[in-house]
């Protein structure tokens, strides 16, 4: 039987990361990338109401009680989404790191014996492969592109290294599979594997960076300005 | 075939062939215009992405937001056909030097002003667009079909958010209320100026790039707006509003054409700030887009060697 | 600084049919151009195949020698079925 909790964990961090992505719509790069980021952001979206609806039954509540209604300290998303992101290289390098971990977990969850979760997984995981490749892309590219964008993309992935860690809370054999891919990634983009040390998240237990306070109040502010209200 | 004949005979005219050079220039900078106001247009809605009030209104209107993207997409790319390049055509947005809608400069304060948006803005877009898709020039007609197919989703989400706030609390009515009294004006200047005030019209009517007149257009979109506000149970802040059987028509007050035009000057409430967001993400994007060229001339050279 | 090169973008709408051309789009280079035109021109389910190719590439007829080029096939009616008067009660013909 799957908990609620790990459930929510993965809600979380594909709503959290929804929207942060939807930000970008109107501040991409090049008008073809707003509408790529925008269907990544869909995607996540979609994933984050899968799993918070299926929460809801083991909770008895609703999607949206479960997306306004929680606050941060009930949240359990990993601290690589929360963080604010508005420059381009670290919002790609932030999705590789977290679609290539979702790609393995989601196809592992596809064979789950809990057949709710592994039919959205079934889903996710080809959403997910897409994005992995998205984020890819552009990382070889702005890694090996000019020199300006060579040191960029290195900040960007020095800057989210860090919290890969804590996606691996709790399931560590997808550690190598994960991490291959991304070095894989990294080389062909002639940047460097970081060497920085991890840091010590607490998102799956509901402790958070200051950051996602002013998210979720960004988030919730007018659901919860009517009380019962139906939109 | 001489281009008058093909127009005569309500022919379509394609890219490589002749054509006058006024003709060329005017689908040249309407087109511009156009999509200048799909891109521009993203910024008041994508105001309200982060805070909609629930998910599954969070979903559509990214899903709307992105569709004006493509919108954009799609007329930039219609526009290029006439052998102007987007990269002049946003220089020129970028600018100044060229216009977009005045009614992205409108700020959207509440959360129904999303709803008021596709209700009433997508909804006057609808009515100018559709006899686009009849417009002589060929690209910019088959962009128009591709646009105005997606158009129509627009318009439904945002009736169905006026109409749920409609019914819902008395906060969320007098919601629903206010952002109608704000844009209902707005969306009537959105036909332009009045026919005797509209000196390039003729021209256009001529041309076959505009269908029917300015005020023909904004009469047909208030017959169509006006029996759905009952159905909202909004009012319309025109107290001039009432069908004339005579003329099987809704009459309605008359439009002040001189907010209009002082908008049209920059002076509109939002016009500094449209302008400053749409230049800085081009700027911030611009480390992006160089590299992915230089990525591109470096493997390009390489499978040269 | 130019724009990215300029892509047309060709969509199979569902197998047995042939690509159709949709539009186009901006893009670095071929890989992007395929991923932007999905991101792109198949946000609806609008088809299951997509070819891009740079609109440089594309040699086109000129408008300017139509009728040489379009004139000619314009008097071969027998090209055509409904040239043939078929007798009565002939079927599957
Ligand atoms: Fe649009
Ligand atoms: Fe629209």
């Amino acid at each position: 039987m799957t908990s609620a909790d790990y459930v929510l964990g993965l809600a979380d961090d594909a709503l959290v990361s929804a929207q942060r992505m939807g930000w970008w719509i109107s501040r991409a790069p090049q008008l073809e990338e707003d509408l790529a980021l925008a269907n990544i952001g869909l995607d996540q979206l979609g994933q984050a109401r899968s799993l918070l609806s299926y929460a809801g039954t083991m909770l008895d509540r609703t999607e949206d009680d479960l997306a306004y209604l929680r606050d941060d300290r009930e949240f359990r998303n990993v601290w690589l989404v929360e963080r604010p992101q508005t420059d381009f290289g670290v919002t790609m390098a932030r999705l590789l790191l977290f679609s290539a971990w979702q790609r393995e977990l989601y196809a592992a969850l596809v064979t789950s014996s809990d057949a709710t979760l592994a039919g959205i997984a079934g889903k996710a995981v080809k959403e997910v492969a897409y994005h992995l490749d998205h984020a890819s892309q552009w990382v070889i590219r702005l890694g090996d592109g000019t020199d300006e964008s060579h040191s960029r993309m290195q900040a960007a992935l020095d800057a989210e290294w860090p919290y890969l860690d804590e996606l691996f809370e709790g399931a560590p054999e997808l550690r190598p599979a994960v991490l291959a891919r991304i070095e894989q990634v990294v080389a062909e983009a002639t940047l460097a594997v970081p060497e920085v040390a991890p840091v010590v998240g607490g998102g799956r237990h509901g402790l958070h960076t200051e950051h996602l306070g002013y998210l979720l109040a960004e988030m919730q502010h007018l659901h919860r300005s009517h009380p019962g209200a139906t939109w | 075939m001489p281009f008058e004949e093909l127009l005569a005979e309500d022919g379509r005219v394609e890219p490589r062939d002749e054509m006058p050079d006024a003709y060329r220039r005017t689908l040249v900078r309407q087109i511009a215009q156009h999509a200048h106001s799909e891109i521009i247009g993203m910024q008041p809605e994508g105001n309200w992405i982060s805070r909609a009030p629930s998910l599954r209104r969070k979903a559509i209107l990214m899903a709307k937001v992105q569709d004006e993207a493509g919108h954009g997409l799609y007329l930039y790319a219609a526009a290029e056909t006439l052998g102007v390049d987007r990269e002049d055509l946003l220089d020129q947005l970028h600018t100044g030097r060229q216009k977009y809608s005045s009614i992205f400069n409108y700020p959207t304060l509440t959360w129904a002003d999303v709803g008021a948006i596709g209700w009433l803005v997508d909804g006057a877009a609808i009515v100018n667009q559709v006899p686009l898709c009849r417009c002589s020039y060929g690209p910019y007609a088959r962009a128009m079909v591709r646009v105005c197919k997606e158009e129509s989703f627009h318009q439904r989400q945002g009736f169905e958010i006026l109409h749920t706030l409609s019914h819902g609390t008395p906060a969320q009515k007098a919601m629903a209320q206010d952002a109608v009294d704000r844009y209902w004006w707005p969306s009537l200047m959105m036909f332009g100026p009045p026919d005797d005030d509209s000196p390039n019209s003729a021209q256009s009517m001529a041309w076959g790039i505009k269908r029917f007149s300015n005020d023909d257009l904004r009469q047909r979109f208030v017959d169509m707006t006006v029996p759905q506000a009952e159905i909202l149970g909004l009012t319309l802040p025109d107290p001039e509003i009432r069908w004339n059987e005579e003329r099987g028509h809704y009459d309605f007050g008359t439009v002040d054409f001189t907010e209009l035009f002082e908008v049209i000057k920059g002076n509109g409430p939002c016009n500094a700030e449209r302008m400053a967001h749409r230049v800085k993400a081009h700027e911030d994007g611009a480390w992006v887009r160089e590299a992915a060229s230089a990525y591109a001339s470096k493997r390009s050279s390489e499978a040269v060697a | 600084m130019r724009d990215w090169p300029l892509w047309e973008v060709f969509v199979r709408s569902r197998r047995g049919l042939s690509h159709v051309h949709v539009g186009s789009l901006h893009a670095p280079d071929a890989e992007m151009a395929l991923r932007n035109a999905r991101d792109v021109y198949t946000r609806r389910q609008e088809g299951v195949s997509i070819w891009v190719l740079p609109s440089a590439e594309i040699v086109a007829s000129d408008p300017g020698e139509r009728d040489a080029f379009f004139e000619p096939a314009a008097d071969k009616v027998y090209r055509h079925p409904t040239f043939y008067d078929v007798p009565e009660g002939v079927e599957h013909l």
